[in-house]
């Protein structure tokens, strides 16, 4: 086996200078995944730049097209934190499709049974506490396992995620089912604590756009982004985990306990997940229902590979799995034989160059560097 | 050209092993340098030598695992091509390793058969191996029950288990990787009985141990190995563990230090009795009892692997004492009341660990953060909850420089420094602590001449200042030029304490070996 991979990572390869390991090799990734999806394409008897061309179109031009594209992308920037979270204490968080729907859970039970009794000033707050608070302590109870038990944290997170999508059927069939109701969804949350949508606000100022679920949880997520940054790079908080996941005998040394580190990380982690609750039920459906968090948690992991476990990175990765999962849908309309369905094949290549095959691409990438490095110096 | 004439051996027969001129580079590491090396047929050898003196490395081209940068291997007179384990099984070599390769929770009949089941049904496999684990029993005196599970078995009998393997497997050669150092005194004389018995039968042993007792013991010839090379070898019954002691130490020239008289004060560190096991339960450290005083450096000598590491462990919090206590200034710790790193750190103690790599540092890491390692609490790096980077680059651009780290760059990662420098990384990151007690390990490991010398410069000016200082290291030398007392550890126990004025490297040499200064001149 040593031999094998001998081949891809020799030691001959040249050190790859920062900027290019953050710029160059994602977008050749990016652009292999792209003419690999593109042969697929081919080979199902359509053309691969028309179907690009849709999909940028549905992304970006037909009406809505952007609004659902950010919506997507808010949804996909909280599950690429809430891996990358785990990942900088080197754990794996498979379980963010079962944190959210428990963050939706939190924030849905506040709204229908709390929230309306309060203050807007406070309900609104709270509702978000209340996705979090939820989503962490799902993600707790596997980091515990874990630390008292040793039970395997990817393991876990997954079973996890089976028995929260359980919980949540169980509930909406049996008790949060809105009465007269044949599909399982609660009643709408009280008007009032509906969050702001972003073509309502633009309304306000005078511009009308198409109506689209997009809402001001984007700017939630952003500012998420911008404090996992702080407390992993700038807390000390964030030092100690980051020992513990490069070094744990070094962690041990300094007099830090991986166990408790992990299963904080774990709960920061799940909080981050939660709060796709805020943005797809108090933002979006405002209500609680199947199937809201679908997909997200899985996406995430590739979110959270493609940006290095760095919050920019991951808000620039999320922002084009937005963009592949709303351009995606306009296949279904234009074409016969390929279908939404793409995109998954997409993001599947992304995150097979992204994960499994960078070292494919990097050696020579570092060589070409190199060369042309010298050559300039040289003239 | 090492050996006497005498120690020839007889030419009608071919050497069972015969390695020529292996060579072999790690990085800039040179682990292996132009060894040659002759095994008799039907002899048991032994190779000591300390850790990372190369004896297992030599080991590993002769089994497949690595392939020599240069040199050449002959196998009972033929050339012989290793390049994988496989290779090696075929020409008649086996091993045992020092960690065993077996799978708990299978039979040992399925661990013997484990790779050559023959053929796609396990049954008829499974006969073959039953007959045969009874004759080898038989024949050499191993007796095992082939459907007891390996987990329910204790060590010894595990051991047992792997070199019935290798037999199995039809080995003529057999290699033992530090083989008793899991067992009990009385285990490890049940296995060199086996050794006696397998050498009747005509095998070859390669025995690889650190322990001169054994190499006495068992072997009809010695090699040490120092640095990556094999410096002599000698007929077991014409040498003995003095001199092999002082092979494997090396007797260089004593650095030049310039050590002041200093009267030592107040206790600060001590241990009463204090044991120390591992996550098996093996005892470490038994029953140790010592104290370091103010302005005092206290060196502990000893072969490596003799508890050292778990003794300045357990001392710096991150190893729980099984039995007894440790005082450090005003913290007492003991098995009820276990104290953790930082608490110990917080007291005053600073503990240059002995593998930098994997604890001193995080290779990752600029300079700057591996300068904070374990201080990352520290209100002078912090700004209420957060790090306060530029305080974190002051203080790195202020002692990199100071501790003559190169480059004095905060921003370079941890692992682009040379080892001198790194080890430097650690020492400034401890000693500008004004530690009160000072836990080293093996300070000067993998480091150039040129640092060596700042290194001890720095840990005697920190004597002078009036700390007590702990000194683990496996270079006599270091310990004779720095130590006021010598503590000399083998087996986990102390052997005996002696001034470091006046010590004689003989007598230290002994000790190490486990030989109580009282038995010396019996011995």
């Amino acid at each position: 086996m040593m031999k094998v991979f001998g081949v891809f990572a020799r030691a001959g390869a040249p050190k790859m200078p920062y900027w290019a390991q953050v710029t160059v090799i994602p977008l050749l990734n990016i652009f292999v995944a792209l003419a690999l999806a593109g042969c697929v394409v081919l080979l199902l008897g359509e053309n691969p730049f028309k179907a690009m061309a849709v999909m940028l179109q549905g992304a970006f031009v037909y009406p809505g097209g952007l609004g659902f594209t950010l919506y997507y992308t808010t949804n996909l920037i909280f599950t690429g934190l809430c891996v990358a979270m785990a990942f900088h204490a080197m754990q794996f968080n498979i379980g963010g499709e079962g944190q959210a729907i428990i963050g939706g859970l939190g924030v849905a039970l506040f709204l229908l049974f709390v929230g309306d009794s309060l203050p807007l000033i406070i309900c609104l707050p709270l509702a978000v506490l209340a996705a979090a608070a939820a989503g962490g302590a799902w993600a707790f109870i596997p980091g515990y396992l874990y630390a008292k038990r040793g039970s395997h944290i990817v393991i876990t997170t997954i079973m996890f995620n089976f028995i929260a999508a359980a919980v949540l059927q169980y509930l909406l069939v049996n008790v949060l089912i809105a009465p007269g109701q044949m599909s399982p969804q609660s009643v709408k949350f009280a008007e009032r604590t509906h969050l702001p949508q972003i073509h309502e606000l633009l309304a306000l100022v005078g511009i009308e756009t198409e109506s689209t679920p997009l809402n001001i949880s984007l700017f939630l997520a952003l500012a998420a982004a911008v404090g996992f940054w702080f407390l992993i790079w700038r807390t000390s908080w964030g030092y100690a985990l980051r020992t513990v996941g490069q070094s744990e005998r070094a962690a041990v040394y300094a007099g830090i306990d991986p166990a408790r580190m992990t299963v904080q990380a774990m709960a920061i982690s799940g909080a981050l997940a939660g709060m796709v609750g805020v943005n797809a039920l108090m933002g979006d459906a405002h209500r609680i229902l199947l199937g809201f968090a679908t997909g997200y948690g899985f996406a995430g992991i590739g979110v959270a590979l493609m940006g290095r476990n760095h919050p920019l990175g991951i808000v620039l990765a999320a922002a084009l799995f937005g963009i592949l999962t709303q351009g995606g849908s306009e296949l279904n309309f234009e074409f016969r034989n390929i279908t939404r369905d793409l995109v998954i094949v997409i993001q599947g290549l992304i995150i097979l160059m992204v994960g499994a095959l960078s070292l494919m691409l990097d050696p020579p990438v570092a060589r070409l560097i190199a060369l042309v490095s010298r050559r300039k110096e040289e003239t | 050209m090492n050996q006497p004439a005498a120690a020839s051996p007889p030419r009608d027969a071919a050497p069972a092993i015969e390695l020529k001129g292996i060579c072999k580079a790690f990085g800039p590491v040179q682990a292996n340098q132009d060894v040659s090396l002759s095994v008799e047929a039907g002899s048991i050898h032994g190779i000591v030598g300390e850790n990372g003196a190369g004896k297992s490395t030599l080991m590993s081209i002769l089994y497949g695992f690595y392939e020599a940068d240069s040199g050449s291997i002959e196998v009972k007179g033929k050339p012989a091509a290793i390049e994988d384990s496989a290779d090696a099984i075929g020409l008649g070599i086996g091993m045992v390793h020092q960690h065993f390769m077996l799978v708990p929770v299978f039979s040992v009949l399925e661990n013997v058969m484990l790779g050559v089941e023959g053929g796609a049904l396990l049954a008829p496999g499974k006969r073959r191996a039953r007959k045969e684990i009874a004759r080898i029993g038989e024949d050499y005196g191993l007796k095992l029950d082939p459907d007891e599970l390996i987990e329910n078995l204790p060590v010894g009998v595990r051991q047992r288990v792997e070199i019935v393997k290798a037999l199995y497997r039809g080995a003529e050669i057999l290699i033992l990787d530090e083989p008793t150092g899991v067992l009990t005194p009385q285990e490890a004389d049940a296995l060199f009985d086996i050794l006696r018995t397998l050498k009747e039968r005509g095998e070859t042993v390669i025995l690889i141990t650190h322990k001169l007792r054994e190499i006495m013991a068992v072997t009809d010839r010695v090699s040490v190995m120092r640095g990556g090379k094999l410096v002599a070898t000698r007929e077991t019954a014409a040498t003995n563990p003095a001199e092999l002691a002082e092979l494997m130490v090396g007797r260089k020239v004593l650095l030049q230090v310039d050590k002041q008289p200093r009267e030592p004060a107040e206790v600060r560190l001590a241990a009463e009795g204090l044991t120390v096991v591992d996550g098996q339960g093996v005892e470490r450290v038994k029953d140790v009892s010592f104290s370091v005083r103010a302005g005092e450096i206290v060196g502990v000598a000893g072969v490596s692997g003799n508890g050292q590491d778990f003794l300045l462990e357990a001392l710096a919090g991150i190893r729980a004492p099984a039995r007894g206590t440790i005082s450090i200034l005003d913290l007492q710790i003991s098995p009820e009341r276990p104290a953790d790193p930082a608490e110990v750190r917080r007291h005053g103690a600073g503990h240059v660990p002995e593998d930098r790599h994997a604890m001193g540092l995080v290779m990752n890491y600029t300079a700057e953060h591996s300068l904070m390692l374990g201080y990352h609490r520290h209100p002078r790096f912090r700004r209420s909850w957060l790090l306060d980077a530029g305080a974190i680059r002051r203080h790195a651009a202020r002692v990199l420089p100071e501790y003559d780290v190169r480059p004095a760059e905060p921003r370079l990662r941890s692992a682009d420094f040379s080892g001198g420098n790194q080890q430097k990384i650690v020492l400034a990151r401890e000693m500008d602590e004004h530690p009160q007690v000072l836990l080293v390990g093996q300070p000067t490991r993998g480091v150039d001449i040129g640092a060596i010398e700042a290194i001890h410069r720095r840990i005697l000016a920190l004597r002078l200042a009036g700390c007590a200082i702990l000194l683990v290291s496996f270079e006599l030398d270091e310990i004779m030029s720095l130590a006021d007392r010598i503590i000399v550890m083998n087996a986990g126990e102390i052997v005996g304490t002696v001034a470091a004025e006046g010590a004689d490297d003989h007598e230290l040499g002994l000790m190490m070996a486990g030989i109580r200064p009282g038995e010396q001149k019996a011995a």
